[in-house]
C-alpha cells in the first residue's frame, strides 16, 4: 500500500534527529557537572588574591598602581568570552545583543572600543562587524588553562598601562542555575575602589620580598587574569547547561512532531482502507 | 604538642592542598624559606621549584610550583601557585600570538621569543625532575 510513504520517511528522519539531540543532551549533562565543578574550584584563588590586594592597598596608601587610578574615559577595552560551538540555544546571541547595546551606548558618547574575543563564536560575530579587533583566542576546549588566555589579557593590560585604553571590561555569561544564564559586563580596570574598601582591625603590615611595589604589580596582574579565567570557566559551564536545555527541548519537540505525523499517517491509512472497502462493496452491489 | 599552622595551596584552576602543617618550605625569590607557625606576616614571590609541607616528623608532602606568591600570616600560610611557567618574554609571545591570530597573519615568530620559551621550559623541566628525584629517593 503506497499510502503515506512520504509521511513514514519523514517520521523516520525525525526519529533519527531525535536520537542525536537526545545523545547531545546527555553528553551536555555530564559535561555540565564537570565544568560546574571546575567553576567552583577556581573561586578560592581569586578570593584569596582579592583579600591580599585589599590588604596591600590599605597598607600602602602612598603607592598608587596605575591599575587603581581612574582617568577620563576616551577609549575602552572589552574582552568578550563566548563558546566555541553553537547549538546552545540563545546563549551567545543574548551575550552579543547585550554587548552591542553596551557598545552603542559608548559610541553615543564618543568612546572608542578595542575588542579581544575568546571563543570561535565571538570571533566570527565581531570580525564581521566594523569593530577594532585587537586580539583573539579560540578552540580552548572543555578544560581551558589559565595560560591559554594570557595573550589576550596581556594585550589589554599593556594597552591600559600605555594609556591607549582607559577602562577594561570583560563580558561573559554568568551561571545563575541550570535553567538560567545571564550575560554580565564586569569592569576590570581600574580596579574599583569600592571593592577594596574593607575594615582592617588593628594595623599591621607584611614583610615584602622583594618589595611592596613588585608584589602589588605581580598580584594585580594575576588578579585580573584570575577574574578573566573565572569568566571563561563560568561561560563554559553556561554553555553546557544551555546546550542541555536546548537539546532537551529539541528532543521534546521532535517527539511532538512525531506523534502529530503519526496521527496524520494513521488517518490517511484508515481513509484509504475505508475507500477500498466501499469500492468493493459498491462493486459487489452492482453485480 | 607541636604547634601547627593552617596551609592552603591554591592555583587558578583548583585547590591543591589544605590542612595543618608543622612547617612549610618554599622557594622564595630571594632564596629558599622555611616557615614555622606564628611567623611574622610575610609576602613574597616564588620561583619555580618545590614547596614542601611538613605535616609531622614522618610525613611531608612535596608539591611542584611554577612560580607564584607566598603569603604568610601568623596562623595561616597561603601559596598562590601559577599553573604554568611565566616569564615576561613568554607573556609577550602569547600576546603577540593572540594579536597575529586576530589579524589572521601567519607571521613567523622571531627566534628570540622561541629561545626565551625554551629556556624557561628547560628550567621548569629541571625543577620538576629534581622534585621527582627526591620523591623517588624517599620512596625507596
Amino acid at each position: 500500500m503506497a499510502v503515506g510513504k512520504e509521511i513514514r520517511t519523514k517520521i523516520g528522519s525525525i526519529k533519527n534527529t531525535q536520537k542525536i539531540t537526545r545523545a547531545m543532551e546527555m553528553v551536555a549533562a555530564s559535561k555540565m557537572r564537570k565544568t560546574k565543578d571546575r567553576m567552583l574550584a577556581t573561586r578560592p584563588y581569586s578570593k584569596k588574591i582579592g583579600q591580599i590586594i585589599k590588604h596591600l592597598a590599605h597598607a600602602n596608601p602612598e603607592y598608587k598602581h596605575s591599575f587603581l587610578i581612574e582617568r577620563p574615559v576616551k577609549r575602552v577595552g572589552v574582552i568578550i568570552i563566548s563558546s566555541d560551538r553553537g547549538l546552545c540555544g540563545g546563549l551567545n546571541s543574548n551575550l552579543f545583543r547585550k554587548t552591542l547595546s553596551q557598545i552603542m551606548q559608548w559610541e553615543k558618547v564618543n568612546i572608542e572600543i578595542d575588542i579581544c574575543t575568546v571563543g570561535t563564536k565571538a570571533y566570527g560575530f565581531f570580525s564581521n562587524l566594523k569593530t577594532n579587533l585587537v586580539g583573539q583566542v579560540s578552540k580552548l576546549g572543555d578544560t581551558p588553562h589559565p595560560h591559554d588566555i594570557i595573550g589576550v589579557i596581556k594585550i589589554m593590560l599593556d594597552a591600559y598601562e600605555q594609556g591607549r585604553i582607559d577602562e577594561l571590561y570583560v563580558i561573559n555569561n554568568e551561571f545563575v542555575n541550570t535553567m538560567t544564564q545571564k550575560p554580565v559586563i564586569e569592569k576590570l580596570l581600574p580596579v574599583a575602589a569600592s571593592e577594596l574598601e574593607e575594615d582592617l582591625k588593628g594595623h599591621w603590615d607584611y614583610i615584602y620580598e622583594p618589595d611592596a611595589k613588585d608584589v602589588l604589580d605581580h598580584l594585580l596582574t594575576r588578579y585580573i587574569e584570575s577574574i578573566v579565567y573565572q569568566g571563561l570557566v563560568e561561560n563554559n559551564a553556561c554553555e553546557q547547561a544551555a546546550r542541555m536545555v536546548a537539546m532537551k527541548s529539541a528532543s521534546d519537540n521532535a517527539g511532538n512532531i512525531i506523534s502529530e505525523l503519526q496521527l496524520v499517517y494513521n488517518k490517511a491509512r484508515q481513509a484509504a482502507i475505508t475507500q477500498e472497502i466501499s469500492e468493493i462493496v459498491a462493486g459487489a452491489a452492482a453485480v | 604538642m607541636t604547634m601547627t599552622v593552617h596551609v592552603d595551596i591554591v592555583s587558578a584552576e583548583k585547590e591543591i592542598f589544605s590542612g595543618l602543617a608543622e612547617m612549610v618550605f618554599a622557594p622564595a625569590e630571594l632564596g629558599e624559606v622555611g616557615i614555622s607557625p606564628r611567623h611574622a606576616p610575610l609576602i613574597s614571590k616564588l620561583r619555580p621549584g618545590e614547596v614542601r609541607v611538613k605535616v609531622s616528623d614522618k610525613e611531608s608532602y612535596p608539591f611542584y610550583v611554577s612560580g607564584g606568591m607566598l603569603e604568610v600570616q601568623p596562623h595561616l600560610i597561603t601559596i598562590l601557585a601559577d599553573t604554568a611557567i611565566r616569564a615576561k618574554d613568554i607573556d609577550e609571545a602569547a600576546a603577540l600570538e593572540a594579536k597575529s591570530r586576530a589579524e589572521e597573519a601567519l607571521s613567523d615568530k622571531s627566534s628570540k621569543i622561541d629561545y626565551a620559551t625554551a629556556q624557561a621550559q628547560l628550567l621548569d623541566a629541571m625543577m620538576q625532575l629534581r622534585t621527582l628525584d627526591r620523591l623517588r629517593k624517599r620512596g625507596g
